[in-house]
Order: C-alpha cells, then structure tokens, then sequence
C-alpha cells in the first residue's frame, strides 16, 4: 500500500470529527436543513468532501462500511483512516456509501428489528445537487410545519422505497445526502413530498 | 485553562464516536432508548455520568456550557460538573440560558425559552418508564416493540380511581411523537409542556442504565391523561418572594423552625434576571 | 434572611482538603507506600483487580491508599482510570491446566494426580487475634516452598469427563469472539460468556449473598467444590504483523469448577453440570460464589424451573456492579428539592381533598 497516495485524512481528528459530527448531528436533527461538514484537506476521486468528513468521524474498529462500485477505489483510505472493516454485502452493512447515480436497492440494507430498531443501516448519498428553499417539501420531527429542499440525482424508485421505510418505522435506515462540502439528513421519519 | 493531560472532553475519541452514533440513531428514533457503552466515569453513576458522556461526546471549543441541578447553577454537583468541563475542555462556562449554546441539566428545563442555536442534555437515572411497573427488561423491550403500553395506562387510571389524580408529579410520562412512551427524567411535571415542540434538541443520557434517548426540535411530546382527567401542571398560590414571578417553578425555603415558609424561583438565571431588570427599571 | 445552598465551588475546594487530611491521618505516624499495601494487603489489591478489571497491582495499591482502604471506591478509581485507555488487542484465551500452582485443593476426591496443595490460606487457621502481630516482627519467617509447582497439572474434573459423566465444556457452535461488556451494554438474555464477564466484574459481597441464597433452597444445585486453584499462568497475545504468540507477562489466579448434580431431563440423562469462577490473584470467596451463581443462572439452558432470584438473570446482572450500585444508592445524597416540592404539594393537595 502506498501510503503517500492514500492522502490525509483530518488534520486536527479530535476537533474535526467534532465538528463534523455537530454538523450531522444538526442536519439528522433538523432534516431538510443545509449544513456545512468540510472534511479533509484533501479528498480521494469522486467522494464529496462532506461524505468523507462523515465517514472519518463516525467510522471506526467497530463499524462495518458497505461501498458502490462507484465508490470502491476509496475503500483503502477510509479502511486505513478509520480502521472500519469493508463488507461486500449490504446486508452487514452499519453505514454506507453510494452515488445517486448507481442508487441499488435500499431494500437490501439493514433496517434493525422492533426490539432493537437502532440496529440499522446510516447511508450517505452522494448527491449532484443540494439547495435549501424549494424542492422537495419534508415533514416530520425536527421540522417546524414544514420545509423544502431540493436534491439532485434523486429517482421515481428512491421516492417509493422511502414510502416503504417510513412505513416500517420505528425499524428503517436513516440517510444523509452529500455534496461538496454540503450536508442534509433524512432521518426514518421524515415524510417527502415531491 | 483546559488540562492537556487529559483528551479534549475526557474521553477517548473511539468512546465518543460510539457515544455520537447512538445519538444519531436517538435523534432518529424518537424517544427510543438506544443501548450504548457507556462507560466508568471519575464521577459516580447515578450523579449524572450519562449526561456528562453525552455533553462530552457533543461539546466543541466553541460551545457555551451551562450545568444546572434543581434549576439551579450553584448546587454542589453542577459546580462539579462543571468544573470537569473546565478541566477537559477549556470551553467558555455560562449561568445565563440565552447565552447558551449546551445546557446539562438534572431535574429541570429553564424557565428562558430555549432556542433553535441550544441543546439541552439531560441526566437520566431511570431511562425505563414502565421500569416501576415491570423491572424486566425483555418485558419492557418488548411493550415498546408492539407500542403495547396498557401497563402505564392501568396504572395512571388506578391512581384517578383511589385518589382522584395522578399521583405522578415529576418524571410524569410522556408520549413522544405519538410512539414511543419516554421518561422525561425527574423534572418536575411542570415542565413537560416544555418539552413538546420545542425549538432546541433535547438529548437524554442514562449512563447507569446504558441508554441514550433523544427529542428532535419541533416534535410533539405530550404528558400521559384521560379525556376527563386532562394533564395539568403544579401551581402555586405564592408568588417568588424574591423576583416576584408567578409563573416559575418555585421551592419552598423553610425560614425558622416555628413553620415560617417562602417560596422562591428554582430557576436561579431566571429569578437573577428578573430582579436585575427590576433594579435597572427602578 | 435567605440563605441559598451558594459557594459550591468553595464547599467543594474544602472537602478536597478535608478528605486529603483524613485520608493521611496523624502526620506523626509513617506514610503507607504502594508496596506496603501491595506485599501486606494482597487480598484487597487482589479483590480491587478483579473488580476493577485490571491487572496492575500498583494502580490498585494506589486505588487503596487514594480511597482510604475503601475497596468499592478503590475499584470505582481503578475502573474510570481503564475506561478510556485504548485497546492494543486481546490475549489468547488462557489454559489454567498450564497454571504454576500455589494451591490446588478439590472436595471431591480424596487424592488425585497433581495432588492436593494447600499453599497459602486462611481456611484452617484458628480465628484468634494474633497480638504479636500488633507489634513489627523481629524476622520473616520463611516457608516451605513459595515458588509454585511448575508441571502442568490437569483440572479435576478432566477425570470425570472422560467417562462422560460431566457436560463437556464446548465453545458454542463456530467460536464466536465474546461480547465484550467494557465495550457494549448488556442486552438480554444475556449468553453465557457475558454473564461470566459481568459475574467476574460483580461485587464479591452481592454475589456472596447470591451464592449462599442457593445453598438456603433458593435454587437447589447441589454443589461440590470439585476444584479451587490459585497460581500463575502466562498471558500471551498474536500481534498482528508476526502471526504467533508472544508471552507478555504473568498473572496471579484463581479459578473454581464447581461440580453441580443434574437430575436429567426428558432429553438428557443425569450428570454433572459445571459452574465456573474465576478472578484475578487470589479471590477464593469471590470465584467460589461466582461458580455458584454461574451454574444457578444455566437453570434456563438446562430446562430446570427458575423460580429463585439467583436464577434470574436480569436480577443478578442488572445489580451486580459495585459501581452501578454504590453510585445509584448514595446519589440520593444529590439534591432532590424540585422533585420534593413536588410531592409536597401533592401530599397537601391529597390531604386537603379528604
């Protein structure tokens, strides 16, 4: 492995996982809102500079990491900045990472049990486009009535398994949408109109 | 000054990213309690170690932290708390609620409305509502699986049939988000209403029991009752005899031993500011 | 006239000075060192290693000195100070037939191969102060070997196994790594392996009282000490980039099988259950209990009714924890105003009604 090309993760981990990890926490928190989560100095190809900050933050020894083939060639980095441990199946996945464009079957993912719902699948979405204000109109916890956003690369197929994983709560997955340095949450609960 | 000899909020940076995941499933699951591995900590167990693991795995160099038991800023356990903050963080430290941006508390949510920039973090003793009523836990797990909570309600309707109300005044139990029954923490039942649609994010940390629990902003918490026995709240004939407030959670001061009493805000930011603005409009 | 509870900061600055002074007590006499404590009260650095969950009888003579001799307290300093150190890894499992034995002593058979050691215990001293050890001693006295057999010696109950006679002793199907309880919260049922983990943690007292509850009909199991050992074994680990195992140190001990009747069930014949034990340095009580409990808490997987409270797993596991215990018991010192006024003014209002 040559470690030189790998590039480095964060520059100061304690205070940028903090960071990063306020910036989820306030957009899980808060869904449809947009936040900043700047990650590394510099980015491996073709991950978003929020998704990687996330991934540095949350991942560790004792997560496992499910990537689309999109997104394979960063699975060293993360595996050596983290520690996590890669998985192939989406099933024995604790988080994920995937591009909008190669969006598969969310269904697959872990969606934890009645007794247990937390044990489920956090998936970060790569996203073309992410803009608070018009788009989408969300509602749910965290959402004063409600509010609208718009998100790039989404299809007719995400929109109906949403439906299906807001149907099961408390069990679902939860997802974040990434773009560049940008941030938003959509926690199981949050209702999408498009 | 923060101690160089100890991480930037005491714990381990693995500990704080198992602590952050727990949140992130808590603030998605509303009033779900998320088991974590919580961990020793140099203060004991039932003295607020789920609050401090919680505000530690939370707190940034930017924060304003405010620490209150009983309301209050002074009390010897928040003093404490707030030193070890102090200690492992170096953050700025605060009494005042609107310059806040984390508040720990035991026992009481401020009387100052919170705001969309604050989270509030509480102690939790007993994460477990149903807890008093079924100790074990596979029972429990299973009643929130189902949503099946006759249990509370036979309960909450045995106290109106011997007494005439609910005899629960603090810890009063809630609904959140029309799913998951939530131990609000001791708080005084008082302030339950403050809970529901409040604009700050509400995080809940049971360090002995090993649960996290979560309120999002803007999400409907509402107080256990019966159409015909609506929920109210405490109220008190008295005024505070120190900033005059009739609409704060007052305690009783015992004043001599010949059954003197006064009553004054158990809110100490709140009583202060209202006698200061007092002083300044005289 | 109104007198708030102000000045924390300062009442608490006090008791620090306070509780120093009393901790050193009368300067006239000779401050404690570690190694006083750690060569004169092994027992109590043992039972704070083993409730601690570390192995380091320096941190634990610290522990001691630091909380006066309190041994919960001690425990609860040596568990904060472990729960944030950063894991290098974990040992291989260890083999206590390869232990070098200080004792080894089994109820159950007369005479056995190894043979019976008595070494060093208290079990058949008589109870009677001993003044001349209120004055120091003049010279050591020295006893017959200290140093430990060094052969390996095969557990007692290897011999009852082999003709079936005994459950064998099987890592469940595919050997999953443990959960480990530092790490994760219990969740229940909990397996075997976690109860261990949480019964080696627990409070030697609790447990204590548990174990006996079984021998008073609250859970029969028909227990026979069928071995207690107490010796020292080699700890190694398999670091990552050799690939074999490395001996990293030595640790003190002691282990309990216990040998428990089995009346058999639809599916089983009769035979021996095993409850196991097992503590570091020298912790007979505590492994001895430990076993006990062990074996009362497998009523489940045995298909035996579990009616007593030593059978019930949430009841042992959830109040097993000096620290969760000590610490939730003695919070009711923390100030309860606000949820007092509270009942006060429900206690008036239900009076005032009636």
């Amino acid at each position: 492995m040559n470690l030189a090309r790998l590039g480095a993760g964060f520059s100061s981990p304690v205070l940028d996982s903090q960071r990063t990890f306020r910036g989820a926490l306030e957009a899980l928190s808060r869904p449809g809102r947009v936040v900043t989560a700047g990650g590394p100095a510099e980015v491996p190809r073709n991950v978003a500079e929020s998704a990687c900050a996330l991934a540095l933050a949350l991942l560790d020894q004792d997560t496992t990491l499910w990537l689309s083939p999109l997104l394979a060639p960063v699975g060293g980095y993360l595996r050596f900045h983290t520690g996590c441990r890669l998985v192939s199946q989406e099933a024995e996945a604790d988080f994920a990472l995937l591009d909008s464009a190669e969006l598969p079957s969310l269904d697959l993912f872990r969606c934890g049990s009645d007794e247990y719902p937390d044990r489920s699948a956090t998936v970060i979405v790569q996203v073309p486009t992410l803009e608070a204000g018009s788009g989408l109109r969300l509602s749910g916890p965290g959402i004063r009535g409600s509010v609208r956003v718009a998100i790039g690369g989404l299809h007719e197929a995400f929109f109906l398994y949403w439906g299906r994983n807001r149907a099961l709560f408390p069990r679902g997955i939860d997802v974040f949408f990434a773009c560049g340095p940008l941030l938003c949450g959509l926690p199981r609960t949050t209702r999408i109109e498009v | 000054m923060r101690d160089v000899n100890y991480n930037f909020g005491y714990l381990d940076e693995r500990t704080k990213r198992m602590i952050r995941r727990a949140i992130l499933k808590a603030v998605a699951i509303p009033g779900y309690q998320v088991p974590f591995g919580s961990r020793e900590m140099p203060l004991p167990y039932g003295w607020g170690t789920g609050g401090i693991q919680v505000t530690a795995s939370v707190i940034g160099p930017n924060d304003v932290l405010k620490v209150i038991d009983q309301g209050a800023d002074d009390t010897v356990n928040a003093v404490n708390i707030r030193r070890f903050f102090q200690r492992t963080t170096g953050v700025t430290t605060t009494q005042r609620t609107a310059d806040a941006t984390l508040i720990q508390t035991r026992h009481r949510i401020p009387e100052t409305p919170l705001t969309e920039r604050q989270t509030i973090i509480y102690q939790v003793p007993v994460p477990e509502p149903l807890q008093r009523l079924e100790p074990r836990e596979l029972e429990t797990r299973r009643m929130h699986a189902l949503a099946e909570y006759g249990l509370m309600h036979v309960k909450l309707y045995e106290d109106i049939a011997r007494y005439g109300h609910v005899a629960a005044t603090y810890d009063y139990p809630v609904m959140v988000n029309g799913r998951y029954l939530m131990a609000p923490s001791p708080i005084p039942k008082f302030d339950n209403p403050k809970m529901s649609m409040n604009p700050a994010l509400q995080l809940f940390g049971a360090g002995r029991e090993k649960r996290i629990y979560a309120v999002p902003p803007y999400t409907k918490v509402e107080s256990l009752a019966f159409d015909d026995h609506p929920f109210e709240v405490q109220r008190w004939t008295a005024a505070c005899a120190l900033c005059g407030s009739r609409s704060s959670f007052l305690d009783e001061i015992v004043t001599d031993d010949r059954g003197g009493r006064m009553f004054v805000c158990s809110d100490t930011d709140y009583c202060g500011s209202r006698q200061s603005g007092k002083e300044e409009a005289a | 006239m109104y007198v708030a509870v102000k000045g924390g900061e300062r009442a608490i600055q006090n008791s620090y000075e306070l509780i120093a002074e009393a901790r050193r007590g009368d300067p006239a006499h000779a401050e404690l060192t570690l190694d006083q404590i750690k060569q004169q009260m092994r027992l109590a650095v043992d039972r704070v290693m083993t409730e601690g969950s570390v192995y380091d009888a320096d941190l634990a003579a610290l522990a001691l000195k630091q909380a006066a001799g309190d041994i919960a307290e001690a425990v609860f300093l040596l568990r904060a100070f472990r729960a944030t150190l950063p894991r290098f890894g974990y040992t291989e499992p260890l083999d206590t037939s390869r232990m070098r034995l200080w004792r080894r002593v089994s109820a159950t058979f007369k005479d056995l191969p190894g043979g019976q050691i008595l070494g060093p215990t208290y079990d058949y001293t008589q109870r009677l102060l001993d003044f001349s050890l209120s004055e120091p001693a003049s010279s050591a006295v020295a006893a017959e070997s200290g140093d430990g057999k060094a052969e390996p010696v095969p557990g007692v109950l290897s011999l009852i196994e082999q003709e079936g006679l005994i459950e064998p002793q099987e890592p469940a199907a595919g050997d999953p790594d443990p959960t480990d309880l530092t790490r994760e919260p219990l969740r229940f049922p909990a397996a075997r392996p976690v109860r261990l983990q949480n019964l080696a943690r627990g409070d030697e007292g609790f447990l204590l009282a548990m174990g006996y509850s079984t021998q008073r009909g609250y859970s029969h199991t028909h227990p026979f000490a069928g071995e207690i050992r107490f010796g020292v074994l080699e700890v190694e680990i398999v670091p990552e980039e050799l690939g074999f195992a490395v001996p990293i140190g030595e640790i003190a001990l002691t282990e309990c099988q216990m040998v428990n009747q089995f009346a058999g069930s639809a599916i089983e014949p009769p035979k021996f259950t095993r409850g196991y034990g097992l503590a570091f340095g020298h912790c007979e009580r505590k492994a001895m209990a430990m076993a006990l409990v062990d074996r009362a808490l497998r009523a489940g997987e045995l298909g035996e009714s579990a009616e007593a409270p030593a059978q019930k797993q949430e009841f042992v596991l959830s109040h097993s924890d000096s620290l969760e215990a000590s610490g939730f018991v003695q919070h009711l010192k923390l100030p309860h105003y606000v949820d007092f006024q509270s009942e006060l003014e429900l206690v008036r209002k239900m009076r005032a009604r009636r």
